[in-house]
């Protein structure tokens, strides 16, 4: 590693600290603006106001709002988040090892699909430009990004479950399966794996392909016409005509020379969307039952469960802070014009 | 002149159309050329002229809306106008290749220059081996004036004039028969440019290649070419050897375009030349000769017939109707000296 990489990296690793830090003191203040309060939803509209307050002391809230700003912030620094403040007021930091876990199985085939699929259907398109084919992926791809995410789940759900039984309808894995299912990293694929448990590896896969499919699928559509349009670019430049006169084959110069040229602006998509991915994580997870991070996230919100939420959303951050770093190092690699 | 007269491409009657919104265009009409072996031609004229276009043509490279509508090139005995793709593609490369204008932009950015050359090698000798492929590319970009050690450096971290050198490389390392260099001086600068040209020349001598050097800058024609050809809205109006054509043009385009060359031994009472009237509109061309709406010496066939490309002396050719008889003409025709 140069020096020079080190210190990109240290600025960049810096820089997340406002960022994160202007982030979850926005969602600090904003959930205590928000009508409604942990109390209320815990105890409900008819309780006397002795509980209340006795609830409220016990839970720290009564305390002056800067107190608990800073109490917060320091939890946050030290990664402990404290215990949440409904639904049995359990550590956070336990709450998320089993949701975000759920979360990042969900993810990473989702958005593996919307490159594949994005990336690869765009090149081909722009390869077949203005031929039947290319409008065909183009009018895929726009009605694809289109249609919320939700409503596609349901009609995935419909199609694939209900009226054709091939994908089970939702959660993790069959129930009767998870009786006997050793649980060690909360991967339940990596755990199936781990205990050799076969059968409960093919019912993770099965239940993790409808939600991945949907929110991969979904997120492609951006990615098809981007690559499209940057290929287009890349097909007319000087160097994929010199390469064809030297007799390079089309099949090479469009998905080895010109493919290669257009993953800057698509990493670049890759890391901005990958917020967006973890926000139709929530739908998908709403759709699918899938006890991850962003079902948990929406949950919370509706109990205004404060100190659940700000962890929560502080850890989002830290994720989206550190994929866009994460792209950042990977342009160096793809492109030898760029140096840190 | 070196050249043996011995033809290495014949160029039939080729014809590109490009589709537009107001037509079709006809860029390069009916041309008949011949390219010697180890000959340098140089094909001259003006933006628009359809002199890239014809370099393109020769390989089969015209992309759409543009297509070749007719004609044929014969190349080694072959019509390569009858090849199929896979042929097309082995043919680009192995028999002729090209050289383009900008080498800023000709060279893949994130492909290292050996990258570029071991590619080139395998795409059509698949059976070479990739450190053989290395050593002879090794060898040509030292023949070349480019160090051993730059091999393995992106196009990024050359020189413009590097860069161009190593697409003349790239042009050179399969031994092919034909050269096309499309403009491909004129993005460098002078000293630059003078080097390549050196470069270009040494070349033919040392590899046994023809080229084809398509550009509009005349005074690197007269110094590089053994002959030239002139082209005039996508026709080719005279050619010659380079001599006889700069001492003494016989088409009014050709004498207009050298005398638009600017001098600094012009006497300050004498003005620069310059040609009436625009190119025209090739989706209209003008009746008869293309040339006629400009030209100083218009008689009335001019704009009723086209003329034949015509030999008025060994080796020379001109497509006017000052050196053809023809009934309708009403003056008499000008009698060229050898």
């Amino acid at each position: 590693m140069s020096t020079s990489l080190r210190r990109f990296l240290i600025t960049r690793i810096l820089l997340t600290i406002p960022m994160v830090l202007i982030l979850v003191t926005m969602i600090f203040f904003v959930m205590r603006v928000l009508p409604g309060d942990p109390i209320r939803s815990q105890l409900g509209p008819r309780v006397s106001e002795e509980q209340a307050d006795a609830l409220r002391e016990r839970l720290g809230l009564n305390r002056p709002l800067y107190i608990q700003y800073f109490d917060f912030l320091w939890d946050m620094v030290t990664f402990n988040f404290g215990n949440a403040l409904t639904q049995g007021e359990r550590p956070i930091k336990d709450e998320l090892g089993e949701r975000l876990p759920a979360t990042i199985e969900l993810t990473i085939p989702a958005i593996s699909l919307t490159a594949l699929i994005g990336i690869f259907s765009g090149a081909f398109a722009a390869k077949n430009r203005k031929k039947p084919i290319d409008y065909i992926i183009r009018l895929i791809s726009i009605a694809i990004y289109s249609i919320p995410i939700f409503f596609m789940g349901l009609i995935f759900q419909i199609l694939f479950s209900v009226r054709i039984p091939i994908f089970p309808l939702a959660g993790r894995m069959d129930t009767l399966m998870l009786t006997n299912f050793r649980s060690i990293t909360n991967f339940y694929v990596l755990d199936a794996i781990l205990t050799q448990n076969w059968p409960a590896l093919w019912s993770a896969i099965m239940h993790l392909a409808m939600p991945s499919i949907t929110l991969g699928l979904a997120l492609s559509g951006v990615f098809v016409r981007l690559t499209r349009v940057n290929m287009i670019e890349m097909l007319q430049s000087d160097f994929i005509t010199a390469g064809r006169a030297r007799g390079i084959p089309e099949n090479k110069l469009t998905y080895r020379h010109a493919l290669r040229n257009t993953f800057i602006p698509i990493l670049t998509m890759l890391g901005l969307q990958f917020a967006i991915l973890l926000a139709g994580a929530v739908l998908t997870e709403t759709t699918f039952s899938w006890p991850g991070v962003g079902r948990y996230l929406v949950e919370r919100i509706q109990l205004r469960d404060y100190t659940a939420v700000q962890a929560t959303v502080g850890v989002f951050a830290l994720f989206v802070a550190l994929i866009s770093l994460l792209m950042d190092v990977l342009y160096a690699f793809i492109d030898p014009r760029i140096r840190y | 002149m070196t050249t043996n007269k011995e033809i290495l491409m014949e160029i039939r009657d080729l014809s590109v159309e490009y589709t537009t919104r107001l037509g079709q265009v006809s860029a390069v009409d009916k041309i008949s050329f011949d390219i010697y072996k180890g000959e340098i031609l140089g094909l001259v004229g003006e933006s628009g002229c359809g002199k890239s276009t014809m370099g393109k043509a020769l390989m089969r490279m015209i992309q759409p809306p543009g297509k070749i509508t007719g004609g044929q090139i014969i190349f080694d005995g072959e019509d390569i106008m009858t090849y199929d793709d896979d042929q097309m593609r082995d043919f680009r490369g192995r028999r002729v290749s090209m050289i383009f204008q900008d080498p800023m932009t000709s060279l893949n950015p994130v492909q290292r220059v050996d990258e570029h050359v071991i590619e080139a090698i395998q795409v059509h000798e698949p059976e070479t081996k990739t450190e053989t492929a290395l050593k002879r590319a090794e060898k040509l970009i030292q023949k070349l004036g480019i160090r051993k050690n730059r091999m393995n450096s992106y196009p990024h971290q050359l020189s413009g004039g590097m860069r161009q050198r190593v697409m003349v490389g790239l042009g050179l390392v399969l031994n092919a028969d034909l050269i096309v260099a499309d403009e491909a001086t004129t993005s460098l600068d002078v000293i630059v440019e003078a080097k390549l040209a050196d470069q270009l020349r040494q070349i033919r001598e040392d590899f046994d290649v023809s080229l084809l050097v398509i550009t509009h800058n005349i005074a690197l024609v007269a110094e590089l070419s053994d002959r030239v050809a002139v082209m005039y809205a996508g026709h080719v109006v005279e050619i010659a050897d380079v001599e006889p054509i700069f001492d003494n043009p016989l088409h009014p385009y050709t004498k207009g375009l050298l005398d638009s060359i600017p001098n600094i031994k012009l006497d300050e009472k004498e003005v620069l030349y310059k040609m009436p009237g625009e190119p025209p509109n090739l989706t209209h061309p003008p009746s008869g000769c293309r040339f006629h709406p400009r030209c100083p010496f218009a008689m009335p066939i001019c704009s009723k017939y086209e003329p034949d490309f015509k030999e008025v002396t060994p080796g020379r050719q001109v497509k006017c109707w000052l050196y053809i008889d023809h009934p309708e003409k009403e003056q008499a025709t000008i009698e060229v000296q050898a």
